[in-house]
């Protein structure tokens, strides 16, 4: 048994990872806004803590300050500022009705071995968790644009783009224990101009075509 | 001989624990429910009491029942002693469970559902019938889950024994497996669906609409609704005690001393305690859902099991 | 070092001042003063860098050779050249009530904004705040997409935001791996650097760094408009202000491509092989033929002219996929012409539409009678695009077809067939523009097309002459790039 020679820190952060894998997949399967706000924080709250535990283990100081800002910005701020737009435009009683959710899911799940199969190589010259760890963000990172493929509310759009940062910060945390710190905090001064900015479009696109329905954009099209 | 002896001694000590302490943990969880609810706690022993009285009160049976609906409340009650006595409460490697595994007791759970299933069509009143129905879908969803999460265990320990199961966990330490966290998600749902607690089904109602497990046992009375209702505690205890000595086995007894017996009795029902607690919480704080939300619920507990099942081969593999 | 941070400082005044006063009178000036300033900083580092060579400052945070310091100035100057034309066309937006003083402040505040991240992605020498600059450049530039506030323009800006959002996020996880692999040997925090990394690039794990490419030509190649990542480049530019599509089309492509080739160089000293080069050779060469065809089928001058784009980037990066010194040299030499040209003929057709009052293509109609200057401009803009002798364009693309043949002749034939279909599609609906016949009442618009002219003559001198200095400068990147000079 390969598990029983990790340590306890390589065992978290392998749950993390098949945790926040699973967070994925719920915000996948998920037709309820709010509710997908909800499992994003969840999402934001394992990252938090996946970092977290690596500041601690690595006694890693950057590291405790890029777990402070993944708390602030991806559990508080940012799905504060969505939730605020779903009330505010009474979409949060809307449910939105998904189109071929088993296949979407099926979709997810060979997105997932996807990024195994990708990774492989990377086994060569590594640990097990690497490749693990790498794969699950990945793979967060596919089911993020599957998501943003399968939901037609813009809100939703948003969600998955910032779980697909969440899914490359979990890289950077776990194979490289973090970029270098202006680095970090380059992404994540992105990663708020970006979330400021999707509220400003929610209200340009809410105020053109009265829905954020993004299957209501469709003026420009390739002419016929 | 001796040994043996003390062993089948054990064992069936063990298994009036079971027996004696369902009623109580019953009643802990409907006290600590009262005191969240701001109501007043009815006493610790009050489902003895109910016990106690529905005993001595004459059993009425319909006219129609047959045999069947007679030897219900015996089959469901033996079943789910016998299923308690494949569990380690407070000491492992104890001969009963050495017999048994996982699957036996699954097996258990199924026979005593089927009777109480049966028991519900026989009388012939329409909520019977209704009632059996909503628990077989139920069941039929929940029970593959189960295995699933059981499975999951079991491919880590190479056994389906519980007992050896719970030596084995004990005998690794403190390792955090990606796969057990999903395991006892996925239990700790069909934990819930399974005994018939919010949001799958009420225990405290008779609202003709939503009741499942209260449905079939509708027509009993007397000694037969004890039985019964003893048995149903005592499924939920045993559903704690998995969660409790599968995951968290750490206290348990290994060796028959006085001391190890007696701590491993106040870990477990601390444990135990604890557990329930978390179910009041969540009682009060979750509405029950539509039955037909329920297969959802169901599915997601299958998904948790099957993932527990896929990250002990994909992130616990060695390559 | 100075001129470094005084191009990086400038822009950033650029940004606080005109957020401050951005809706004033003059302002177009004063911005176009502040390109001025850029550009003469660029000039100071340029002759550094013909000078004393790479130069390596800020702690290595920045880094300055020949392959950047050209880009660098190509930026500041067609900068300066689409400053010089927007301060008229923004002022007619003004007057026409399309925009009001918020946004002007936020178009001219933006404006810097975006030079300030192109600014960075050239100097920096950490591949992570590459990255980031990136990124900063479409934060920046998605609220001028939108900047007329129609479903039209907010919808392409959505389109851009989501769908280079995404792309480049998948150029973040390249760029993680690449760190990831970099850390394996070295120190952590100076990894990421890419002079570091260029050094050791024989011992970056191979496997790695071929998944971290494919990654990050995903991600960047979104930003280039490689088909069929290229959706959102169409519409970004046609929606846009004019001054911005010039400048997307000159200077964000060609910092994206800059990117790509970054990392290709590493890629290339790690594996050895040729994957990189091959990657880009096919996105290239499907960007090239696509966006030919689809030339055809536009009814919007602005996206006629962006498909145009995607077909060049693609010709540029097929040329960078070969990797021998002469196709370096070539596709060197067809970023600079390009930008020249296109951001020319966005500028161009910014006021043809404004005479026309509207962007249809069947619409525009006898520009050369209404206004000489634009009909000509329009028209010599697309002969040079075209690449017709003895445009810069034409000698670019004829280098291309030469290494190509060298290198891959079987490949010669679909290039020739997608010049032919571009410059088919491209004259088919350019010459009715031009010369049909005059709508009544068409009147001509205030517009400043010096830098057009300037722009258009630069590109027949490289297409007469490459000056010898420039000549030279390629050459040193040519050399840094494929390892040896041309011929």
């Amino acid at each position: 048994m390969e598990i029983l020679q990790l340590d306890f820190y390589t065992q978290a952060i392998l749950s993390l990872a098949a945790l926040i894998g699973l967070t994925s997949f719920l915000m996948l399967g998920q037709g309820r806004l709010l509710r997908l706000v909800f499992v994003f924080a969840l999402q934001g709250l394992l990252l938090a803590s996946a970092t977290g535990l690596a500041a601690y283990t690595l006694d890693n100081e950057h590291l405790y300050i890029s777990a402070a800002l993944t708390l602030a910005l991806k559990v508080f701020f940012i799905p504060w500022l969505i939730r605020r737009h779903v009330l505010r435009m009474n979409m949060h009683r809307d449910v939105e009705a998904l189109n071929n959710k088993t296949i979407v899911m099926l979709g997810g799940a060979s997105l997932m071995i996807f990024s195994y199969y990708v990774l492989l190589p990377v086994i060569s010259n590594t640990t097990t968790l690497m490749l693990n760890a790498l794969a699950v963000s990945l793979s967060v990172v596919l089911l993020g644009m599957l998501l943003m493929i399968s939901h037609r509310q813009a809100i939703a759009h948003v969600v998955g783009f910032m779980s697909i940062e969440n899914g490359l910060f979990f890289a950077a945390i776990v194979s490289t224990s973090g970029m270098p710190m202006v680095v970090e905090l380059g992404i994540a001064f992105d990663v708020l101009v970006a979330a400021v900015l999707f509220g400003i479009f929610f209200m340009h696109i809410s105020k053109s075509i009265d829905t954020l329905d993004v299957d209501m954009l469709n003026r420009l099209n390739e002419v016929d | 001989m001796g040994d043996q002896l003390m062993n089948w001694l054990m064992a069936i000590v063990q298994t009036g624990l079971f027996v004696i302490l369902s009623p109580l943990l019953a009643g802990w969880i409907k006290w600590c429910k009262c005191r969240l609810q701001n109501r007043k706690a009815p006493s610790l022993l009050q489902p003895y009491r109910d016990l106690w009285k529905l005993t001595h009160k004459q059993p009425v049976v319909a006219e129609q029942a047959s045999w069947l609906f007679i030897i219900t409340p015996y089959v469901i009650f033996s079943a789910m002693i016998l299923a308690a006595s494949t569990v380690p409460l407070i000491a492992v490697d104890l001969p009963t469970s050495a017999s048994a595994d996982v699957i036996v007791l699954v097996g258990f759970f199924a026979l005593a559902r089927f009777f109480q299933a049966l028991a519900g069509l026989d009388i012939g009143t329409a909520f019977g019938g209704m009632g059996s129905s909503r628990e077989m879908t139920i069941s039929s969803l929940a029970e593959p889950a189960m295995l699933m999460a059981v499975f999951t265990l079991s491919m880590a320990a190479s056994t389906t024994n519980l007992s050896f199961a719970i030596g084995f966990v004990l005998d690794q330490g403190i390792v955090l497996r990606p796969s057990f966290v999903f395991a006892l998600f996925a239990l700790i749902l069909i934990a819930i669906a399974e005994t018939g607690r919010i949001p799958v089904d009420n225990p405290a109602t008779h609202l003709e609409l939503t009741m499942i497990h209260e449905a079939m046992i509708l027509e009993y009375s007397g000694r037969h609704l004890a039985l019964i209702e003893w048995a149903s505690q005592l499924k939920l205890m045993l559903y704690g005690v998995l969660i409790a000595n599968i995951f968290f086995p750490w206290g348990i007894a290994r060796q028959f001393t006085w001391s190890a017996l007696s701590d491993a009795l106040l870990l477990i029902m601390a444990k135990l305690m604890l557990l329930a607690l978390f179910l009041a919480l969540s009682e009060t704080l979750f509405a029950k859902m539509r039955l037909f939300r329920v297969q959802e619920y169901l599915s997601f507990a299958y998904l948790l099991g099957l993932l527990g099942l896929l990250s002990h081969i994909i992130l616990e593999a060695s390559y | 070092m100075i001129p470094a941070y005084l191009l990086l400082f400038v822009p950033f005044v650029g940004i606080i001042y005109f957020a401050l006063v951005g809706h004033k009178a003059r302002v177009g000036r004063i911005n176009t003063w502040f390109n001025v300033a850029t550009l003469l900083m660029s000039l100071w580092l340029a002759v550094n860098v013909l000078y004393s060579g790479t130069i390596l400052s800020g702690s290595r945070f920045f880094i300055i050779d020949s392959f950047n310091v050209y880009l660098i100035v190509l930026t500041a100057f067609v900068g300066l050249t689409t400053s010089i034309c927007s301060a008229p066309y923004m002022r007619h937006e003004r007057e026409l009530g399309k925009l009001t003083d918020k946004r002007l402040k936020l178009y001219y505040s933006m404006y810097q904004g975006f030079m300030l991240a192109m600014y960075l992605v050239l100097t920096t020498n950490n591949m992570g705040i590459m990255w980031v600059s990136m990124e900063g450049a479409t934060l920046a530039t998605v609220l001028l997409v939108s900047l007329y506030r129609t479903p039209e323009s907010i919808e392409a800006a959505w389109k851009y935001f989501i769908l280079c959002g995404v792309g480049i996020a998948q150029a973040l996880f390249g760029t993680i791996l690449l760190y990831y692999a970099a850390i394996q040997s070295g120190d952590a925090e100076t990894a990421l650097l890419w002079s570091v990394l260029f050094e050791n690039a024989a011992q970056l794990n191979p496997e790695i760094l071929e998944i971290a490419f494919v990654f990050m030509l995903v991600g960047y190649g979104t930003k280039i408009g490689l088909v069929p990542l290229h959706n959102w480049l169409p519409d970004a530019h046609s929606e846009g202000p004019t001054p911005m599509s010039a400048v997307l089309s000159g200077l964000l492509l060609n910092d994206a491509l800059y990117a790509v080739v970054r990392n290709k160089m590493l890629v290339d000293g790690s594996t050895q092989s040729h994957i990189a080069g091959y990657l880009m050779m096919g996105f290239g060469l499907l960007s090239f033929l696509v966006a030919a065809v689809f030339l055809h089928r536009q009814k919007d001058i602005k996206r006629l002219f962006s498909y145009s784009s995607i077909e060049h980037m693609g010709l540029m990066t097929f040329a960078f996929g070969i990797g021998t010194p002469f196709s370096t040299f070539a596709a060197l030499l067809h970023m600079t012409v390009h930008s020249l040209t296109k951001s020319a003929i966005f500028v161009t057709v910014g006021h043809a539409a404004q005479i026309a009052g509207t962007q249809s293509i069947e619409k525009i109609r006898g520009l050369i009678n209404t206004q000489p200057k634009v009909g000509w401009g329009l028209l010599i803009g697309t002969l040079a695009i075209a690449g017709f002798p003895p445009f810069g364009v034409f000698t670019s693309e004829f280098l291309v077809l030469l290494a190509t043949m060298h290198s891959y002749p079987w490949l010669t034939p679909l290039l020739l067939l997608g010049i032919g279909l571009a410059c088919a599609g491209l004259f088919r609906n350019v010459q009715p523009m031009v010369y049909g016949a005059r709508p009544a009442g068409q009147q001509p618009v205030q517009a400043n097309l010096w830098p057009v002219m300037i722009h258009l003559a630069l590109v027949l001198w490289m297409g007469l002459a490459i000056p010898g200095f420039l000549a030279n400068w390629f050459s040193q990147a040519t050399v840094l790039i494929s390892g040896s000079a041309p011929l």
